[in-house]
């Protein structure tokens, strides 16, 4: 276990070290920030003071050090395009975000289970079928394109739903379901599966040849089983619903992280797409490791 | 006559007739959609400058008129035009090679490069595996889809950035694959007797492995077809894909966003298509896998 432990906590912290490598030189691909930032007329000793002065003269592993010393330190600099620093305007927003994911997964987990075992439980009738057209439509529908089929059946004809921003509860039903999606699609076909191999098991079978009722045997016996797969799924799931909410949050125009992304991208702000690329990364890393270590204490065997 | 000519079809002929077999449960719905795919993206160049108009030419005489058998439409325009007049059939067969180009030529890179780490990875073993399989695992879980995206500002975004980005979001997958194969086949005896018989490593990986797992390659490929449209959509949505004017299937969908009310199509239409044909792929790659190699079901 310890083993394990250590061995996922080096790679994590391995992995968030490239990550850092490549934003800071996709950087610098394109050539030095003074071209950006300097007016295309400036005489070539203003240009020289400018990198003197930024530090842009010293060698490039120089400026990596000094750059990666001031993010570990909490410091990644200012937005391009609202003059504000870069960690205050991602704080808001990723909470934000994180209010809609948790709605997202659990709309997600309300309609999974219950759906995936009533497949099982009724294996080829109605409520099958449903869960099999979802699980099949859960890889093939973009959920950029699902959220504005929402909007425009729930908002636009319909005049259900508000379409965007946030605010009451009524604004979180169809990002949430949007953003759930691929889970609700994932996790029902695995309720289905792991629900259909485990009623057919030995011990579900003597649980009902001794007479427990058949809820019981459902819910305690068998959905017990099933769900140390879904667990590990939504972890890992974890990372996905997170790029999809870029998309997401673009569409229901949310205030969340994703709709900062892409608001950067659309103004080209470096730094804050920079800033958000690192913490990002981080929370998934870290998710990624939480579920990896999880899954070593639910299942020993993979604890070699 | 007939028992002579059935005779020999059962000895060398069981492939074949396993293949006829096959070729009887082929999905045909999704085999129809995906070959029609394919159809209308390799003649889209013949099409939108003979029969229809070119994907690109305005004519804002006709902005944004309905499909075809809906008011106010035209059987000129057949899906309609967008808010500049430009026929949205056009623009979506156009689109249709623009995104399957990019989904497939990224998928062959992935194939390419993931396949012979894993190869290398899983026949060498000892350090060559754990730094190869080290770096799997870490591209697994490393946030790719984000870095791209950082990529995209500083580079630019144009069709080999996205085939890039793609290939890297995939490779892994098919490197892991192939690994788990190879140790497997590797431990068979015709594996040692080509090894005692001289033969190189480069010999065995080539003539002796990579046959073995070559089916698994495939139906992996094709099941990511799919997977990869949908990226690339998402890409194009968010502006980070092929540019405009070029139009791709996500773009398509993403001009339409603003007149959802009055000109739902634009954004309908081409997102049904990337449902249609990433479906189909999915249900055929499903199929392919059946035939090619059962014991994979769970990918």
């Amino acid at each position: 276990m310890w083993k394990l432990l250590v061995t996922r906590m080096v790679q994590a912290i391995f992995t968030l070290w490239v990550v850092s490598v490549v934003v800071f030189f996709s950087a610098r691909i394109t050539g030095s920030p003074e071209l950006a930032l300097m007016p295309p007329d400036a005489r070539p000793e203003d240009r020289a003071a400018f990198r003197a002065m930024y530090g842009l003269d010293r060698p490039l592993m120089v400026q990596y050090g000094r750059w990666l010393n001031r993010v570990l330190h909490g410091d990644l600099g200012q937005g391009i395009q609202h003059k504000v620093a870069v960690l205050e305007l991602i704080g808001p927003r990723l909470v934000n975000s994180l209010k809609l994911a948790t709605v997202g997964v659990s709309m997600a987990l309300a309609l999974s289970l219950p759906l995936g075992v009533l497949a099982a439980v009724k294996r080829g009738q109605f409520w099958d079928r449903i869960a099999m057209g979802i699980g099949l439509g859960g890889q093939s529908l973009p959920s950029f394109w699902l959220a504005l089929i929402l909007v425009l059946i729930f908002s636009v004809r319909l005049k259900l739903l508000p379409a965007t921003g946030m605010g009451t509860w009524k604004h979180y039903i169809l990002p949430g379901f949007t953003l759930g999606w691929f889970i609700t699609a994932g996790a029902t076909r695995l309720v289905r599966s792991g629900m259909l191999e485990v009623l057919d098991a030995e011990f579900v079978k003597l649980a009902r040849a001794k007479g427990v009722a058949e809820q019981w045997v459902i819910c305690k016996h068998a959905l017990r089983n099933a769900l140390i797969s879904v667990v590990t799924f939504v972890g890992f799931m974890f990372g996905i619903v997170i790029a999809s909410s870029i998309t997401t949050e673009t569409v229901f125009v949310w205030p969340g992280i994703g709709r900062l992304v892409f608001e950067a991208l659309l103004v080209r702000d470096f730094p804050l797409i920079q800033g958000i690329v690192l913490i990002w990364s981080a929370i998934i890393i870290f998710l990624n490791l939480l579920v990896d270590l999880a899954y070593g204490v639910l299942d020993p065997r993979i604890r070699v | 006559m007939q028992s002579v000519s059935r005779a020999p079809a059962a000895a060398p002929g069981g492939r074949l007739r396993g293949l006829v077999a096959a070729a009887t449960r082929l999905p045909k719905v999704p085999t129809v959609i995906v070959v029609l795919a394919f159809l209308t993206a390799l003649s889209a160049g013949w099409l939108t400058s003979t029969i229809l108009p070119e994907a690109n030419q305005i004519d804002l005489r006709f902005r944004y008129t309905a499909p075809w058998p809906l008011e106010g439409s035209s059987p000129a325009h057949l899906l309609g035009t967008d808010r500049l007049g430009r026929d949205l059939l056009s623009r979506m067969l156009v689109g249709a090679r623009n995104s399957l180009a990019v989904a497939l030529v990224a998928i062959c890179f992935a194939a390419v490069v993931g396949t012979s780490l894993g190869l290398v990875s899983g026949y060498l073993g000892r350090w060559v595996d754990a730094v190869i399989m080290r770096f799997v695992d870490i591209m697994l879980s490393f946030p790719a889809i984000l870095v791209a995206l950082v990529f995209v500002v500083t580079v630019g975004a144009s069709f080999w950035m996205v085939v890039a980005i793609l290939a890297l979001l995939l490779w892994a997958h098919f490197a892991r694959l192939v690994r788990g194969e190879v140790l497997s086949w590797k431990a068979r005896d015709f594996v040692a007797l080509a090894r005692v018989a001289g033969a190189s490593t480069p010999r065995i990986i080539v003539q002796h492995l990579f046959p073995n797992i070559f089916n698994g390659v495939v139906v992996l490929a094709t099941l990511q077809v799919g997977w990869a449209i949908v990226v690339e959509s998402a890409l194009s949505f968010l502006g980070a894909g092929i540019p405009p004017p070029a139009p791709t299937w996500g773009n398509l969908v993403a001009e339409g966003r603003d007149v959802l009310d009055s000109a739902w199509w634009i954004s309908v239409l081409p997102g049904l298509a990337i449902m249609l044909v990433v479906l189909s792929f999915n249900l055929f790659g499903d199929w392919l896998r059946d035939v090619l190699d059962p014991k994979l079901r769970q990918l």
